[in-house]
């Protein structure tokens, strides 16, 4: 595993509408801002095996951590631009994916 | 595939039915049997009785990716043609099951981009109800063969590739010996004196040649590629007979099939094993494989070739005048500025080949919605004998339309912003989807297509500046093609940013050459002004109505190094 510099946050695609997902408390959650953070390398492993077990049930597909910072208002936001860019949906179709709904367009 | 003899529903020729291949008994219950299967296979996916290491490689082998935000269908069109009729059904599944558009690649293809997985079996049905699928759009198999889409109606053709892309379509489709090859493996095909499929950049590009004897066959170039390694084709073939074609190609599948590195991805398609090998080595084994080969048992009957040809019998084309073409051109300086970029002759009297360009100026190049669909098929139902092409070039091609159709046909086009008139201009900009959709992307390509299609918009600057191509890919996998463009963009990731590389005097045409890296790389928003500042030293430097790719070869890559240093000085437009 690539060594732990950043909090994470850990994602996938769901198995049937190959949707992008984050892991939250609870379960996965279509909103990366939900998502469960990890401090530590402990907790990003703990979340990691978390979503492997889901793999494993053949619920999701994909699942890797990404690395995040916290925002000005307290929420996980990915560093890198890829992932940015997950989160979101097409940056020159903002009529798409995840950006172009009403619940991600405002607070959480 | 093996073929049953069944006549075409219409006669050939008669120009009630599309020019093109017809499913027999055989490939439609071939393509339904697929359905069927992948049906059965996702719902075992579903219901967790195949896990998705078992499912992945069913998914992949009927073009369903899983992408950045989604799942991705890519859909087969073979070597670009489509009718109508199969056009409308495709706009039915970007709205019953997608988000109501679609994009044409760089290999004449269609793509979704956001199916459910639950949802592609019924996709796969309602493409296979018209003569349609996705089967070996991905995978390491012979992909969808790619041909000239000016084919069947260029002034310039020697004889229509289609049908021998159709031949070897049948031939290499679910063929045991293609399935598992060391890598991809893509065939490309031009009947042509100008070559429009580049040809010398494919595993394999097969030329359509006549010899001093006035015999029919094929100039065969082995070895080109793009990726990681651009390479151009090497001449293995200068003349091969007609009759040989298949079992010379399965002479060279033999070869790449034994001798393919399938050890290092990134060694394994033909262009290394030719490079590695040497051409004359390489040469020699093939020669030895097809000395040895059964050949006869391979080849397809002359009969056969000819079977599928008369598919493909051209229209019956109307002795017609140009109408009134002078005196719209004349009324509608816009008009005359389409005829001049977006129409190419055609072999008959009377009749032109129009591109539809799908690259409208700051739009996505390729993106075309559900209503420009059923608005082109309305357009081929009228004007083109109810056919289109998708060109790699990522636009769609009438090939057949009277001359004095034109300014109806533009008037139609118009309406839903399908007539920009910049085919081949620096706006016709080839472009991957790049990182904002593909999971593969170090970079998007889209946006800086789009910055750089709106600073060129003005169309009497870019008549100035002429044909150039433009080619974005947004990693080094180089779907966009950006090492044969005249300027190439490269997407990378320096730093955790975007970053990305030019490449200047790339060529896909027979003279093809691979371009050269200008410098270190650029931010996204340097990129446009550094762009326009070449194309003002290319003003500057060019003799005459020299191409860009003549004055670079000429000059060299020094006068245009300033583009990237005065960008670095002021940081604006020179
Ligand atoms: S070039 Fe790279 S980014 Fe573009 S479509 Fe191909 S794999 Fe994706």
């Amino acid at each position: 595993m690539a060594k732990f510099k950043h909090p994470q946050i850990l994602t996938c695609s769901d198995l049937i509408t190959g949707d992008v997902m984050f892991m939250q408390e609870g379960d996965w959650n279509r909103d990366h801002r939900r998502a469960k953070v990890a401090h530590t390398e402990e907790e990003a492993a703990a979340l990691l095996a978390r979503g492997l077990a889901d793999f494993a049930k053949n619920r999701v597909i994909d699942v890797y951590l990404v690395d995040i910072a916290i925002s000005a208002d307290g929420h996980p936001e990915p560093i890198h631009y890829r992932e940015k860019i997950r989160t979101l949906g097409p940056t020159m179709r903002l009529d798409l994916g995840k950006q172009a709904e009403a619940t991600f367009a405002g607070d959480i | 595939m093996n073929i049953a003899v069944t006549p075409p529903v219409d006669k050939p020729g008669s120009n009630q039915r599309p020019a093109m291949y017809y499913y027999d008994h055989f490939d439609r219950d071939f393509v339904q049997e697929r359905v069927a299967e992948f049906r059965n296979q996702v719902e075992r996916r579903l219901s967790g009785a195949l896990s998705e290491d078992e499912f992945r490689p069913h998914r992949l082998m009927n073009g369903l990716y899983l992408q950045l935000h989604a799942y991705m269908l890519r859909v087969a069109v073979p070597y670009g043609t489509v009718s109508s009729d199969q056009m409308r059904q495709l706009a039915l599944i970007a709205d019953k099951w997608d988000k109501g558009y679609g994009h044409f690649t760089t290999r004449q293809n269609i793509q979704f981009n956001w199916p459910q997985l639950k949802d592609v079996p019924d996709i796969l049905q309602a493409l296979a109800d018209v003569e349609m699928h996705a089967i070996q759009t991905s995978g390491n198999c012979i992909r969808n063969v790619t041909a000239d889409h000016f084919a069947g109606a260029a002034a310039d053709e020697l004889e229509d590739p289609r049908p021998t892309a159709e031949l070897i379509r049948q031939w290499s489709t679910n063929h045991p010996e293609y399935t598992y090859l060391p890598r991809k493996f893509k065939l490309a095909l031009t009947g042509s004196t100008a070559d429009r499929a580049a040809v010398m950049l494919h595993d394999i590009g097969l030329r359509i040649v006549k010899n001093p004897e006035g015999d029919i066959g094929y100039t065969v170039i082995v070895g080109g590629g793009l990726g990681r390694t651009p390479m151009v084709g090497k001449l293995v073939k200068d003349f091969l007979p007609r009759a040989d074609l298949l079992a010379y190609l399965a002479a060279i599948l033999s070869v790449y099939n034994r001798y393919g590195r399938r050890d290092n991805k990134y060694k394994a398609r033909i262009k290394i094993l030719v490079h590695e090998t040497g051409l004359e080595a390489f040469k020699a084994e093939v020669e030895a494989e097809y000395a040895a080969m059964d050949r006869s048992g391979t080849n397809a009957d002359p009969a056969e070739l000819a079977r599928i040809a008369a598919y493909f019998a051209s229209p019956v084309f109307e002795t017609v005048d140009a109408g009134d073409l002078e005196v719209h051109k004349a009324a509608h300086p816009d008009f005359a500025r389409f005829v001049d970029t977006n129409v190419a002759p055609h072999k008959a009297n009377g009749y032109a080949i129009v591109t539809a360009s799908i690259k409208p100026y700051g739009g996505v190049p390729g993106d075309v919605t559900s209503a420009q669909m059923r608005l082109l098929a309305a357009v081929a139902d009228q004007y083109s004998c109810r056919e289109m092409r998708i060109s790699h070039e990522q636009n769609v091609i009438f090939p057949h339309v009277k001359q004095s159709d034109l300014f109806a046909l533009w008037q139609m086009l118009k309406t839903d912003d399908l007539a920009t008139a910049n085919a081949g201009l620096i706006t016709d900009i080839i472009a991957c989807p790049g990182m904002d959709y593909c999971a593969l992307a170090t970079a998007r390509s889209i946006p800086i297509a789009q910055e750089i299609s709106k600073l060129f918009a003005n169309e009497e600057r870019q008549k100035l500046i002429g044909k150039l191509g433009i080619k974005i890919s947004g990693c080094i996998n180089a779907c966009g093609h950006h090492h044969i463009a005249a300027i190439g963009i490269l997407g990378l990731e320096k730093s955790g940013k975007e970053s990305y590389q030019i490449t200047l005097g790339g060529d896909p045409t027979f003279s093809a050459s691979i371009g050269e890296r200008l410098g270190p790389g650029l931010d996204a928003e340097e990129v446009p002004h550094v762009i326009d500042s070449l194309v003002n030293i290319y003003l500057q430097q060019r003799q005459g109505d020299e191409l860009f790719i003549d004055t670079y070869r000429r000059v060299g890559q020094a006068p245009f190094k300033p583009a990237l240093e005065r960008e670095v000085e002021d940081g604006s437009d020179i």
